[in-house]
Protein backbone atom coordinates (compact mmCIF):
# COMPACT_ATOMS: atom_id res chain seq x y z
CA UNK A 1 0.00 0.00 0.00
CA UNK A 2 3.46 2.32 0.93
CA UNK A 3 5.88 2.53 -1.85
CA UNK A 4 8.77 4.83 -2.25
CA UNK A 5 7.63 8.22 -3.70
CA UNK A 6 7.83 11.31 -4.33
CA UNK A 7 6.33 14.88 -3.26
CA UNK A 8 2.95 15.03 -5.55
CA UNK A 9 3.22 18.40 -7.00
CA UNK A 10 -0.34 19.58 -7.90
CA UNK A 11 -0.12 22.53 -10.04
CA UNK A 12 -1.54 21.53 -13.71
CA UNK A 13 1.86 22.87 -15.21
CA UNK A 14 4.69 21.29 -13.18
CA UNK A 15 6.76 18.24 -12.08
CA UNK A 16 3.47 15.79 -12.26
CA UNK A 17 1.98 17.08 -15.38
CA UNK A 18 5.13 16.36 -17.06
CA UNK A 19 5.36 13.03 -15.71
CA UNK A 20 1.69 12.17 -15.99
CA UNK A 21 1.80 12.79 -20.00
CA UNK A 22 5.05 10.76 -20.36
CA UNK A 23 4.35 7.70 -18.34
CA UNK A 24 0.98 7.35 -20.29
CA UNK A 25 -1.46 8.27 -17.57
CA UNK A 26 -2.88 11.51 -19.06
CA UNK A 27 -5.79 10.73 -21.30
CA UNK A 28 -5.58 7.10 -21.14
CA UNK A 29 -7.78 4.57 -21.50
CA UNK A 30 -9.66 3.71 -18.31
CA UNK A 31 -11.40 0.73 -17.32
CA UNK A 32 -15.26 0.24 -18.04
CA UNK A 33 -17.60 -2.46 -17.17
CA UNK A 34 -19.00 -4.86 -19.62
CA UNK A 35 -22.59 -3.58 -20.50
CA UNK A 36 -24.60 -4.79 -23.54
CA UNK A 37 -25.03 -1.75 -26.17
CA UNK A 38 -28.73 -2.03 -25.98
CA UNK A 39 -28.86 -2.10 -21.86
CA UNK A 40 -26.56 1.00 -21.94
CA UNK A 41 -28.15 2.72 -24.88
CA UNK A 42 -31.41 2.72 -22.63
CA UNK A 43 -29.88 3.91 -19.26
CA UNK A 44 -28.16 7.07 -21.30
CA UNK A 45 -31.44 7.73 -22.87
CA UNK A 46 -32.50 11.58 -22.20
CA UNK A 47 -36.05 12.89 -20.70
CA UNK A 48 -37.29 15.87 -19.26
CA UNK A 49 -39.51 14.33 -17.20
CA UNK A 50 -37.60 13.62 -14.08
CA UNK A 51 -35.51 16.74 -14.06
CA UNK A 52 -38.51 19.14 -14.68
CA UNK A 53 -40.20 17.23 -11.61
CA UNK A 54 -37.15 17.89 -9.36
CA UNK A 55 -36.68 21.05 -10.22
CA UNK A 56 -40.31 22.60 -9.98
CA UNK A 57 -39.89 21.11 -6.84
CA UNK A 58 -36.26 22.81 -5.89
CA UNK A 59 -37.42 25.97 -7.23
CA UNK A 60 -40.40 25.98 -4.91
CA UNK A 61 -38.81 24.90 -2.09
CA UNK A 62 -35.87 28.20 -2.69
CA UNK A 63 -38.82 30.30 -3.21
CA UNK A 64 -40.61 28.99 0.13
CA UNK A 65 -37.57 28.90 2.26
CA UNK A 66 -36.52 32.41 1.07
CA UNK A 67 -40.05 33.76 2.02
CA UNK A 68 -39.66 31.93 5.25
CA UNK A 69 -36.03 34.21 5.70
CA UNK A 70 -38.19 37.65 5.12
CA UNK A 71 -40.80 36.70 7.29
CA UNK A 72 -39.26 35.89 10.08
CA UNK A 73 -36.23 37.53 9.88
CA UNK A 74 -35.48 38.44 13.20
CA UNK A 75 -36.72 35.96 15.44
CA UNK A 76 -35.50 32.12 16.06
CA UNK A 77 -37.74 31.04 13.38
CA UNK A 78 -35.97 32.57 10.94
CA UNK A 79 -33.51 29.51 11.65
CA UNK A 80 -35.04 26.04 10.23
CA UNK A 81 -35.50 28.71 6.62
CA UNK A 82 -31.76 29.45 6.92
CA UNK A 83 -30.76 25.82 7.35
CA UNK A 84 -33.38 24.81 4.50
CA UNK A 85 -32.61 27.71 1.83
CA UNK A 86 -28.77 27.42 2.70
CA UNK A 87 -28.42 23.95 1.85
CA UNK A 88 -31.08 24.29 -1.35
CA UNK A 89 -28.68 27.66 -2.35
CA UNK A 90 -25.26 26.38 -0.89
CA UNK A 91 -25.22 22.95 -2.17
CA UNK A 92 -28.06 21.30 -4.26
CA UNK A 93 -26.80 24.12 -6.93
CA UNK A 94 -23.40 21.62 -7.02
CA UNK A 95 -25.15 18.76 -8.60
CA UNK A 96 -28.07 21.02 -10.75
CA UNK A 97 -24.55 22.00 -11.95
CA UNK A 98 -23.18 19.12 -12.10
CA UNK A 99 -25.59 17.41 -14.16
CA UNK A 100 -26.70 19.99 -16.47
CA UNK A 101 -23.13 20.60 -17.35
CA UNK A 102 -22.99 17.14 -18.39
CA UNK A 103 -26.31 17.95 -20.17
CA UNK A 104 -27.86 14.48 -19.09
CA UNK A 105 -30.30 16.24 -16.94
CA UNK A 106 -32.51 17.36 -19.29
CA UNK A 107 -32.98 16.00 -22.48
CA UNK A 108 -33.41 19.34 -23.72
CA UNK A 109 -30.52 21.18 -24.58
CA UNK A 110 -31.45 24.74 -23.23
CA UNK A 111 -33.12 23.68 -20.42
CA UNK A 112 -29.67 22.20 -18.91
CA UNK A 113 -27.82 25.35 -19.97
CA UNK A 114 -30.26 28.09 -17.73
CA UNK A 115 -30.13 25.18 -15.01
CA UNK A 116 -26.33 25.13 -15.36
CA UNK A 117 -25.86 28.79 -15.11
CA UNK A 118 -28.32 29.78 -12.47
CA UNK A 119 -26.35 26.87 -10.81
CA UNK A 120 -23.35 27.89 -11.30
CA UNK A 121 -23.89 31.58 -10.17
CA UNK A 122 -25.14 30.33 -7.24
CA UNK A 123 -21.95 28.17 -6.54
CA UNK A 124 -20.24 31.27 -7.72
CA UNK A 125 -18.26 29.45 -10.06
CA UNK A 126 -17.35 30.64 -14.03
CA UNK A 127 -19.46 28.65 -15.67
CA UNK A 128 -16.85 28.61 -18.90
CA UNK A 129 -14.12 27.91 -16.38
CA UNK A 130 -15.80 24.86 -14.50
CA UNK A 131 -16.91 23.19 -17.92
CA UNK A 132 -13.66 22.72 -18.94
CA UNK A 133 -12.24 21.74 -15.59
CA UNK A 134 -15.13 19.16 -15.21
CA UNK A 135 -14.34 17.71 -18.69
CA UNK A 136 -10.33 17.39 -17.05
CA UNK A 137 -11.63 16.09 -14.13
CA UNK A 138 -13.32 12.99 -16.02
CA UNK A 139 -10.45 12.80 -18.75
CA UNK A 140 -7.92 11.98 -15.72
CA UNK A 141 -9.84 11.62 -12.56
CA UNK A 142 -7.32 11.87 -9.87
CA UNK A 143 -4.33 11.99 -12.05
CA UNK A 144 -1.54 14.19 -10.05
CA UNK A 145 -0.58 17.12 -12.18
CA UNK A 146 -3.55 17.05 -14.77
CA UNK A 147 -7.35 16.73 -12.29
CA UNK A 148 -8.67 20.43 -12.21
CA UNK A 149 -11.20 19.20 -9.05
CA UNK A 150 -8.68 17.02 -6.90
CA UNK A 151 -10.23 18.64 -3.39
CA UNK A 152 -7.84 17.14 -1.01
CA UNK A 153 -4.80 16.68 -2.09
CA UNK A 154 -1.82 14.67 0.50
CA UNK A 155 -0.98 14.84 2.32
CA UNK A 156 -4.06 16.09 3.46
CA UNK A 157 -4.75 19.26 4.70
CA UNK A 158 -7.13 18.62 7.88
CA UNK A 159 -7.56 21.98 8.98
CA UNK A 160 -8.38 23.08 5.43
CA UNK A 161 -10.75 20.11 4.97
CA UNK A 162 -12.90 20.66 8.52
CA UNK A 163 -12.95 24.93 7.25
CA UNK A 164 -14.32 23.19 4.32
CA UNK A 165 -17.56 22.44 5.39
CA UNK A 166 -17.64 26.13 6.97
CA UNK A 167 -17.58 27.54 3.00
CA UNK A 168 -15.35 30.22 4.18
CA UNK A 169 -12.14 28.69 2.12
CA UNK A 170 -14.05 27.78 -1.02
CA UNK A 171 -15.75 31.71 -0.26
CA UNK A 172 -12.00 33.17 0.18
CA UNK A 173 -11.05 31.39 -3.57
CA UNK A 174 -13.91 31.78 -5.35
CA UNK A 175 -15.16 35.50 -5.27
CA UNK A 176 -11.52 37.11 -5.74
CA UNK A 177 -11.46 34.40 -8.33
CA UNK A 178 -14.13 35.95 -10.36
CA UNK A 179 -13.14 39.32 -9.85
CA UNK A 180 -10.12 38.59 -11.30
CA UNK A 181 -11.36 37.04 -14.40
CA UNK A 182 -13.88 40.10 -14.27
CA UNK A 183 -10.76 42.14 -15.05
CA UNK A 184 -9.61 39.85 -18.17
CA UNK A 185 -7.27 37.79 -16.37
CA UNK A 186 -6.78 33.99 -16.52
CA UNK A 187 -4.56 32.20 -14.64
CA UNK A 188 -1.96 29.87 -16.22
CA UNK A 189 -3.51 27.04 -14.92
CA UNK A 190 -6.72 27.98 -16.22
CA UNK A 191 -5.37 28.46 -19.56
CA UNK A 192 -4.06 24.92 -19.40
CA UNK A 193 -8.08 23.35 -19.88
CA UNK A 194 -9.99 26.07 -20.86
CA UNK A 195 -9.43 26.37 -25.25
CA UNK A 196 -8.36 29.94 -25.97
CA UNK A 197 -11.45 30.33 -28.22
CA UNK A 198 -13.40 29.62 -24.93
CA UNK A 199 -11.19 32.25 -22.69
CA UNK A 200 -13.03 35.40 -23.74
CA UNK A 201 -16.44 33.78 -22.76
CA UNK A 202 -15.19 33.12 -19.40
CA UNK A 203 -14.36 36.33 -19.07
CA UNK A 204 -17.85 37.79 -19.96
CA UNK A 205 -19.58 34.57 -17.74
CA UNK A 206 -17.45 35.89 -14.88
CA UNK A 207 -18.56 40.08 -15.23
CA UNK A 208 -22.12 38.91 -15.33
CA UNK A 209 -21.52 37.02 -11.68
CA UNK A 210 -19.57 40.43 -10.52
CA UNK A 211 -23.37 42.67 -12.20
CA UNK A 212 -25.27 40.45 -10.11
CA UNK A 213 -23.20 40.57 -7.01
CA UNK A 214 -22.34 44.83 -7.15
CA UNK A 215 -26.33 45.38 -7.73
CA UNK A 216 -27.29 42.59 -4.46
CA UNK A 217 -25.10 44.85 -2.26
CA UNK A 218 -26.09 48.13 -4.00
CA UNK A 219 -29.73 46.79 -2.99
CA UNK A 220 -29.09 46.26 0.22
CA UNK A 221 -27.25 48.68 1.26
CA UNK A 222 -30.29 51.00 0.00
CA UNK A 223 -32.65 48.84 1.99
CA UNK A 224 -30.31 49.03 5.26
CA UNK A 225 -31.10 45.00 5.05
CA UNK A 226 -28.90 41.99 5.33
CA UNK A 227 -31.63 40.27 3.96
CA UNK A 228 -30.20 40.18 0.18
CA UNK A 229 -27.22 39.39 0.89
CA UNK A 230 -28.79 36.15 2.75
CA UNK A 231 -30.14 35.66 -0.16
CA UNK A 232 -27.92 35.78 -2.56
CA UNK A 233 -24.53 35.10 -2.06
CA UNK A 234 -24.00 34.17 1.91
CA UNK A 235 -26.15 30.83 1.75
CA UNK A 236 -22.11 29.71 -0.49
CA UNK A 237 -21.19 30.01 2.83
CA UNK A 238 -23.91 28.71 5.51
CA UNK A 239 -25.34 26.37 3.19
CA UNK A 240 -22.71 24.31 1.83
CA UNK A 241 -21.44 21.71 4.43
CA UNK A 242 -23.63 19.27 2.62
CA UNK A 243 -22.06 19.76 -0.59
CA UNK A 244 -18.75 19.65 1.07
CA UNK A 245 -19.81 15.92 2.93
CA UNK A 246 -20.87 14.39 0.18
CA UNK A 247 -18.23 15.65 -2.49
CA UNK A 248 -15.69 15.21 -0.16
CA UNK A 249 -16.01 10.94 -0.33
CA UNK A 250 -16.07 10.90 -4.05
CA UNK A 251 -12.49 10.54 -3.95
CA UNK A 252 -11.15 11.13 -0.47
CA UNK A 253 -8.44 9.04 1.03
CA UNK A 254 -8.61 6.48 -2.48
CA UNK A 255 -6.25 5.60 -4.76
CA UNK A 256 -4.58 8.40 -7.19
CA UNK A 257 -2.72 7.83 -10.64
CA UNK A 258 -5.26 4.44 -11.67
CA UNK A 259 -7.03 4.13 -14.24
CA UNK A 260 -9.61 2.19 -12.68
CA UNK A 261 -12.20 4.66 -11.59
CA UNK A 262 -13.30 1.20 -9.17
CA UNK A 263 -10.04 2.19 -7.46
CA UNK A 264 -10.00 5.58 -7.04
CA UNK A 265 -13.94 6.84 -6.63
CA UNK A 266 -16.18 6.03 -3.99
CA UNK A 267 -19.92 4.68 -4.25
CA UNK A 268 -21.89 5.61 -0.70
CA UNK A 269 -25.14 4.67 -0.46
CA UNK A 270 -27.84 7.36 0.82
CA UNK A 271 -30.71 8.72 2.29
CA UNK A 272 -33.39 10.07 -0.24
CA UNK A 273 -33.30 13.49 1.25
CA UNK A 274 -29.59 13.70 0.76
CA UNK A 275 -29.74 11.83 -2.95
CA UNK A 276 -32.42 14.32 -3.86
CA UNK A 277 -29.78 17.05 -2.88
CA UNK A 278 -27.40 15.40 -4.68
CA UNK A 279 -29.19 14.48 -7.68
CA UNK A 280 -27.11 10.55 -6.85
CA UNK A 281 -24.31 11.40 -7.07
CA UNK A 282 -23.63 8.80 -4.55
CA UNK A 283 -23.24 6.65 -7.28
CA UNK A 284 -19.93 7.76 -8.21
CA UNK A 285 -18.29 4.76 -9.29
CA UNK A 286 -20.91 4.06 -11.68
CA UNK A 287 -21.31 8.19 -12.75
CA UNK A 288 -17.60 8.12 -13.97
CA UNK A 289 -17.38 5.27 -15.81
CA UNK A 290 -20.70 5.83 -17.33
CA UNK A 291 -20.94 9.72 -17.48
CA UNK A 292 -23.55 9.42 -19.88
CA UNK A 293 -26.42 7.96 -17.76
CA UNK A 294 -28.65 10.85 -16.72
CA UNK A 295 -28.69 10.96 -12.62
CA UNK A 296 -32.15 9.50 -12.72
CA UNK A 297 -30.65 5.97 -14.61
CA UNK A 298 -28.16 5.45 -11.42
CA UNK A 299 -29.64 3.03 -9.43
CA UNK A 300 -30.76 1.03 -12.43
CA UNK A 301 -27.05 1.42 -13.82
CA UNK A 302 -25.68 0.13 -10.11
CA UNK A 303 -27.83 -2.63 -10.00
CA UNK A 304 -26.77 -3.95 -13.00
CA UNK A 305 -22.78 -3.60 -12.61
CA UNK A 306 -22.39 -3.85 -8.62
CA UNK A 307 -21.06 -7.43 -9.50
CA UNK A 308 -17.91 -5.53 -10.83
CA UNK A 309 -17.22 -2.76 -8.22
CA UNK A 310 -15.79 -2.30 -4.46
CA UNK A 311 -18.51 -2.50 -1.73
CA UNK A 312 -20.37 0.77 -1.49
CA UNK A 313 -20.06 2.49 1.54
CA UNK A 314 -23.38 1.45 3.38
CA UNK A 315 -23.76 5.53 5.06
CA UNK A 316 -22.07 8.58 4.86
CA UNK A 317 -21.01 7.90 8.20
CA UNK A 318 -19.44 4.71 7.39
CA UNK A 319 -17.54 6.18 4.59
CA UNK A 320 -15.71 8.92 6.83
CA UNK A 321 -15.00 6.66 9.97
CA UNK A 322 -13.33 4.49 7.00
CA UNK A 323 -11.55 7.18 5.67
CA UNK A 324 -10.30 9.05 8.89
CA UNK A 325 -7.81 6.50 10.21
CA UNK A 326 -6.33 6.82 6.24
CA UNK A 327 -6.13 10.19 6.24
CA UNK A 328 -3.79 10.13 9.25
CA UNK A 329 -1.85 8.13 7.79
CA UNK A 330 -1.15 10.06 4.92
CA UNK A 331 -0.11 13.15 7.24
CA UNK A 332 3.06 11.14 7.82
CA UNK A 333 3.24 8.37 4.55
CA UNK A 334 1.29 10.55 1.66
CA UNK A 335 1.75 7.63 -0.34
CA UNK A 336 -0.47 5.48 2.06
CA UNK A 337 -4.13 5.46 0.41
CA UNK A 338 -7.28 3.10 1.06
CA UNK A 339 -7.32 0.51 -1.41
CA UNK A 340 -10.68 -0.39 -2.64
CA UNK A 341 -11.25 -4.39 -2.61
CA UNK A 342 -12.73 -5.90 -5.79
CA UNK A 343 -15.38 -8.62 -5.28
CA UNK A 344 -14.41 -11.97 -6.41
CA UNK A 345 -16.43 -11.67 -9.46
CA UNK A 346 -15.04 -8.19 -10.46
CA UNK A 347 -12.58 -8.32 -13.28
CA UNK A 348 -9.20 -7.35 -11.91
CA UNK A 349 -7.45 -3.68 -12.09
CA UNK A 350 -6.13 -3.76 -15.50
CA UNK A 351 -7.11 -7.32 -16.69
CA UNK A 352 -5.16 -7.39 -19.70
CA UNK A 353 -2.04 -7.86 -17.84
CA UNK A 354 -3.91 -10.82 -15.85
CA UNK A 355 -4.74 -11.84 -19.20
CA UNK A 356 -1.12 -12.00 -20.01
CA UNK A 357 -0.26 -13.83 -16.97
CA UNK A 358 -2.73 -16.68 -17.86
CA UNK A 359 -1.57 -16.87 -21.09
CA UNK A 360 1.91 -17.02 -19.89
CA UNK A 361 1.09 -20.17 -17.61
CA UNK A 362 -0.71 -22.09 -19.64
CA UNK A 363 1.68 -21.72 -22.27
CA UNK A 364 4.55 -23.15 -19.44
CA UNK B 1 -11.37 10.63 -56.11
CA UNK B 2 -14.62 8.43 -54.83
CA UNK B 3 -13.33 5.73 -53.14
CA UNK B 4 -16.15 3.34 -51.71
CA UNK B 5 -16.07 1.46 -49.35
CA UNK B 6 -18.54 -1.32 -47.59
CA UNK B 7 -19.18 -0.26 -44.08
CA UNK B 8 -21.87 -2.63 -42.78
CA UNK B 9 -25.43 -4.11 -43.90
CA UNK B 10 -28.17 -1.70 -43.08
CA UNK B 11 -29.18 -4.03 -40.36
CA UNK B 12 -26.27 -3.69 -38.58
CA UNK B 13 -27.50 -0.36 -37.38
CA UNK B 14 -30.18 0.21 -35.11
CA UNK B 15 -32.71 2.66 -35.68
CA UNK B 16 -31.53 6.02 -34.20
CA UNK B 17 -28.03 4.44 -33.28
CA UNK B 18 -24.55 4.27 -34.20
CA UNK B 19 -22.27 1.61 -35.20
CA UNK B 20 -18.10 1.63 -35.25
CA UNK B 21 -16.47 0.58 -38.75
CA UNK B 22 -13.12 0.29 -38.88
CA UNK B 23 -10.94 0.29 -42.04
CA UNK B 24 -7.51 0.93 -43.80
CA UNK B 25 -6.35 2.08 -40.10
CA UNK B 26 -8.73 4.37 -40.14
CA UNK B 27 -12.08 4.50 -37.39
CA UNK B 28 -15.68 5.62 -38.67
CA UNK B 29 -18.70 5.96 -37.33
CA UNK B 30 -22.26 5.16 -39.14
CA UNK B 31 -25.26 6.39 -38.38
CA UNK B 32 -28.84 5.23 -38.74
CA UNK B 33 -30.77 8.43 -38.30
CA UNK B 34 -34.87 8.10 -36.73
CA UNK B 35 -35.95 8.56 -40.42
CA UNK B 36 -34.06 5.88 -41.37
CA UNK B 37 -30.90 7.71 -43.34
CA UNK B 38 -27.54 6.28 -43.12
CA UNK B 39 -24.58 9.18 -42.11
CA UNK B 40 -21.13 8.77 -41.57
CA UNK B 41 -18.20 10.46 -39.85
CA UNK B 42 -14.79 9.96 -38.59
CA UNK B 43 -15.27 7.87 -35.50
CA UNK B 44 -13.29 9.79 -32.91
CA UNK B 45 -14.64 13.09 -30.93
CA UNK B 46 -12.58 15.93 -31.96
CA UNK B 47 -12.19 16.68 -28.36
CA UNK B 48 -10.37 14.00 -26.69
CA UNK B 49 -9.77 10.14 -27.91
CA UNK B 50 -13.30 8.63 -27.55
CA UNK B 51 -14.92 6.58 -29.79
CA UNK B 52 -18.30 7.92 -30.90
CA UNK B 53 -20.12 4.91 -31.30
CA UNK B 54 -20.19 4.37 -27.87
CA UNK B 55 -22.13 7.56 -27.77
CA UNK B 56 -25.72 8.55 -27.74
CA UNK B 57 -28.16 9.20 -30.79
CA UNK B 58 -30.95 11.78 -30.46
CA UNK B 59 -32.64 13.31 -33.24
CA UNK B 60 -29.87 14.68 -35.27
CA UNK B 61 -27.14 14.45 -32.76
CA UNK B 62 -24.19 12.31 -31.67
CA UNK B 63 -23.14 13.10 -27.64
CA UNK B 64 -19.76 12.09 -27.21
CA UNK B 65 -19.59 9.10 -24.26
CA UNK B 66 -16.80 10.60 -22.35
CA UNK B 67 -17.61 14.09 -21.81
CA UNK B 68 -20.82 14.79 -23.61
CA UNK B 69 -19.88 16.70 -26.46
CA UNK B 70 -22.32 17.12 -29.18
CA UNK B 71 -22.49 17.12 -32.47
CA UNK B 72 -25.09 16.64 -35.29
CA UNK B 73 -23.55 13.97 -37.64
CA UNK B 74 -25.34 15.08 -40.60
CA UNK B 75 -23.39 18.07 -40.79
CA UNK B 76 -20.85 17.28 -38.33
CA UNK B 77 -20.84 20.48 -36.64
CA UNK B 78 -19.92 21.03 -32.98
CA UNK B 79 -22.37 22.01 -31.25
CA UNK B 80 -20.65 24.10 -27.76
CA UNK B 81 -18.05 23.01 -25.25
CA UNK B 82 -15.90 20.70 -24.51
CA UNK B 83 -16.38 20.18 -28.37
CA UNK B 84 -15.27 23.12 -30.91
CA UNK B 85 -13.78 21.51 -34.03
CA UNK B 86 -16.31 20.19 -36.35
CA UNK B 87 -16.37 16.13 -37.21
CA UNK B 88 -15.31 15.26 -40.97
CA UNK B 89 -18.32 13.49 -42.28
CA UNK B 90 -18.43 11.68 -45.55
CA UNK B 91 -20.93 10.36 -48.06
CA UNK B 92 -22.88 7.83 -47.94
CA UNK B 93 -25.08 5.37 -50.13
CA UNK B 94 -27.00 2.50 -49.62
CA UNK B 95 -27.08 -0.26 -52.23
CA UNK B 96 -28.30 -3.91 -52.03
CA UNK B 97 -29.10 -3.69 -48.86
CA UNK B 98 -25.32 -2.36 -47.88
CA UNK B 99 -24.22 0.95 -46.37
CA UNK B 100 -21.26 2.21 -48.56
CA UNK B 101 -19.43 5.10 -47.28
CA UNK B 102 -17.03 7.69 -49.88
CA UNK B 103 -13.50 7.62 -47.80
CA UNK B 104 -11.38 9.01 -50.43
Amino acid sequence: MTAAGTKRDYSLVGESTRRAIETGLASAEWYHTDVARRTMKELMQRSDGPAIRDTVIWIAAILGSAAGIIWFWGMWWVVPFLFVYGVLYGSSSDSRWHECGHGTAFRTRWMNDVVYHIASFMLMRNPVQWRWSHARHHTDTIIVGRDAEISVMRPPDLLKAALAFTGILDFRYSLPTLVRQALGKLSDEEKSYIPEVEQGKAVVAASWHMVVYIATIAVAIALGSWIPLVLIGLPRLYGTWHMVMTGLLQHIGLADNVTDHRLNTRTVYMNPVSRFIYWNMNYHVEHHMFPMVPYHALPRLHELIKHDLPQPNPSVWHAYREVWPVLLRQLKYEDYYLKRELPPTAKPYRCEFHQVDVAAAAAE
Amino acid sequence: MADWVEACAVDDVDEEDVIRFDHGGRSFAIYRSPDDEFFATDGFCTHEKAHLADGLVMDDIIECPKHNGRFNYKTGQAKGAPVCVDLKTYPVKVEDGKVMIDIG
